[in-house]
């Protein structure tokens, strides 16, 4: 009787799962909160002790400064527009390169039959298996050999090397029916015509959600761009705001950081929110 | 498996799948080759003369206490990411499943950490316990803990292992709600009219019938923890105080970029990739059994 009881106050009364929620909520958002909160205070007012934890009258004043002046300190950084902009590159590049090459490869892959076809998947299967992190340093040199150092291309090419996307528009085209590759045939469309109007229009979900998956996987790259610039102006946002913050000697500017990284969440929290369904779906159908 | 129907042409596929290969060849092969190459060669500091020494930088790699040191930490802060990862991404997603009224709304925010680069995750959570001024901080020395991660070692894993872990309860998150709404609903409904309480149907039904997802995010989160975590390190403790929270991925960029230490770093990242590849193995070999129930 016990335990209808309590499956009775579990049905009716709803409060547990909304509280362990809402509990989620708070750990996910408080950090970002903070942030916002410290990107609009003057800097006295963040190295207040306990900080304030409303949003202060700064808001125009720091965006503004993050955005057309950039830190000054140890790190002088470009404006917060240049490191902006040089992630947007970085992230755009990678996405369409990645998803291009892959359309492209997944595509000769399962669509003809040639000589040495199985052996190319493979060699291009196993890049699955090792992150940029891994093989860091000889990537360099090889970058390097090729004078690549400081340039947009020595940022993303290395980055578009992988297998995950192939993988993925492989498994789909496996799905389109024999059928309808027999009917375009008979209607006289060749390959290109076939992948130009039928597996690239079908493909669409797909494409949305790795677009989300990569854009991000761009946008936060790290250890690479690190490494490979060394001139100041070619930094990636995420690069540069770690290098704002002081090692001690001189004071951080907190609220340029602050201000900086918001505006540096800004757009993959877009891209993850205006592209959700398709991103949540996406993820949980291809990673398995 | 393969396709009845195919295209004739004889050089078109060649070239769709130049591109890929190109970069693969280039970014890929080449440095993964050079990587075991200078693995198993001895260079000074300036480039200036290189031995064959054979297996030697592995040896002395694997027998190096720093080294192995460096492993069991990596083991703990895995472990560690792992488990505050996955438990609260398994109560989330669990509490997430039940209710309808806002579901869109927590699940937007519970996805947010996903977008977020490691590094960044990183920034937000030193700010908020950076010692000074940190909010988090702040409370801590009220409970009258001595808080200084900058000279404590345990507390700066602590608070890598936080801030690597929030990041990747979103993930967790997606995956246990995708794995939770797949579970026949008649399976839980017969269960409630046996008179099984909430917890009870979890143990017996829930869990087990979800261990296909846990194993598999298990792995991924090992994988993050080994290797996409580089940034939070980076960021919040360059893997100090005293290389209290080194793991392998920052030895390896630390010995080959700071120290110069090439033949000692690529030795280091031979076994890293051991490691990638034993794991994606695993993964593999376990997603094939599942393809079977």
């Amino acid at each position: 009787m016990r335990t209808e009881a309590i499956n009775a106050i579990g049905r009716n009364s709803n409060w547990l799962p909304h509280a362990v929620l809402w509990l989620g909520v708070f750990i996910t958002a408080f950090p970002l909160y903070i942030t916002f909160v410290a990107s609009t205070l003057l800097p006295q007012d963040i190295a207040q002790v306990p900080m304030q934890m409303l949003p202060g009258p700064h808001f125009w004043d720091n965006y503004s400064e993050a955005w057309s002046k950039g830190a000054t300190g140890t790190y002088l950084s470009p404006p917060g527009k240049t490191l902006l902009f040089n992630s947007l590159i970085v992230a755009l590049v990678v996405t369409f390169g990645k998803i291009t090459v892959s359309l492209l490869s997944a595509y000769a892959v399962v669509f003809f039959k040639f000589p040495g076809r199985m052996i190319f998947f493979w060699m291009i299967f196993i890049t699955l298996m090792l992150p940029v992190e891994v093989r860091i340093l000889p990537t360099y040199a090889v970058v390097t050999d090729l004078k690549l150092i400081n340039s947009y291309a020595g940022l993303t090419l290395p980055l578009i090397a992988s297998a995950t996307a192939t993988l993925l528009f492989r498994q789909f085209f496996m799905t389109i029916p024999d059928e309808l590759v027999e009917a375009a045939k008979i209607d006289g469309a060749g390959a290109m015509r076939f992948f130009k109007d039928v597996a690239i229009p079908l493909s669409r979900t797909n494409i949305a959600a790795l677009f989300v998956i990569l854009f991000i996987y761009g946008w936060n790259q790290y250890l690479w761009p690190l490494l490979i610039t060394t001139s100041n102006s070619l930094d990636v946002v995420v690069v540069a705001i770690k290098k704002m913050i002081g090692t001690g000697a001189e004071p951080t500017d907190w609220h340029i950081v602050m201000s900086t990284t918001v505006l540096a969440l800004l757009p993959p929290i877009i891209v993850i929110i205006v592209m959700q369904k398709s991103f949540v779906k996406g993820l949980t159908d291809t990673e398995k | 498996m393969e396709r009845r129907v195919i295209f004739p042409n004889k050089l078109l596929p060649y070239l769709l799948i130049a591109p890929q290969l190109a970069v693969t060849l280039v970014f890929f092969f080449w440095p993964a080759g050079q990587a075991v190459y200078m693995s198993v060669l001895s260079q000074d500091a300036f480039g200036q003369s290189v031995t064959f020494v054979g297996l030697d930088n592995f040896k002395e790699v694997l027998n190096d206490p720093d080294y192995l040191k460096t492993l069991w930490r990596t083991l703990f802060f895995a472990s560690a990411v792992a488990i505050c990862a996955l438990v609260p991404a398994l109560l989330f997603a669990t509490m997430a499943e039940r209710v309808t009224r806002g579901a869109t709304f927590y699940r937007t925010v519970l996805v947010l950490p996903y977008a977020i680069a490691p590094a960044i995750a990183g920034v937000l959570w030193l700010f908020m316990f950076s010692p000074s001024t940190g909010i988090l901080a702040y409370v801590l020395k009220k409970m009258g803990v001595d808080w200084n991660p900058r000279l404590d070692g345990d507390q700066a894993m602590f608070l890598v292992i936080i801030a690597a872990a929030w990041k990747q309860i979103s993930y967790n998150f997606l995956f246990f709600l995708a794995g939770l709404q797949s579970i026949p609903k008649a399976l839980l409904e017969a269960a409630s009219i046996d008179g099984a309480g909430e917890w009870r149907k979890f143990r017996t039904i829930v869990f087990p019938l979800l261990s296909p997802t846990t194993f598999f995010l298990l792995v991924v989160n090992i994988v993050y923890a080994f290797f996409d975590t580089f940034g939070i390190i980076d960021a919040v403790t360059s893997g100090g105080p005293a290389k209290a929270t080194e793991v392998l991925v920052y030895k390896v960029y630390y010995d080959g970029v700071h120290s110069l230490n090439l033949g000692s770093s690529a030795a280091q990242s031979v076994i890293l990739m051991a490691i990638v590849i034993l794991l994606t193995a695993v993964q593999f070999k376990y997603v094939e059994r599942k393809v079977h129930y």
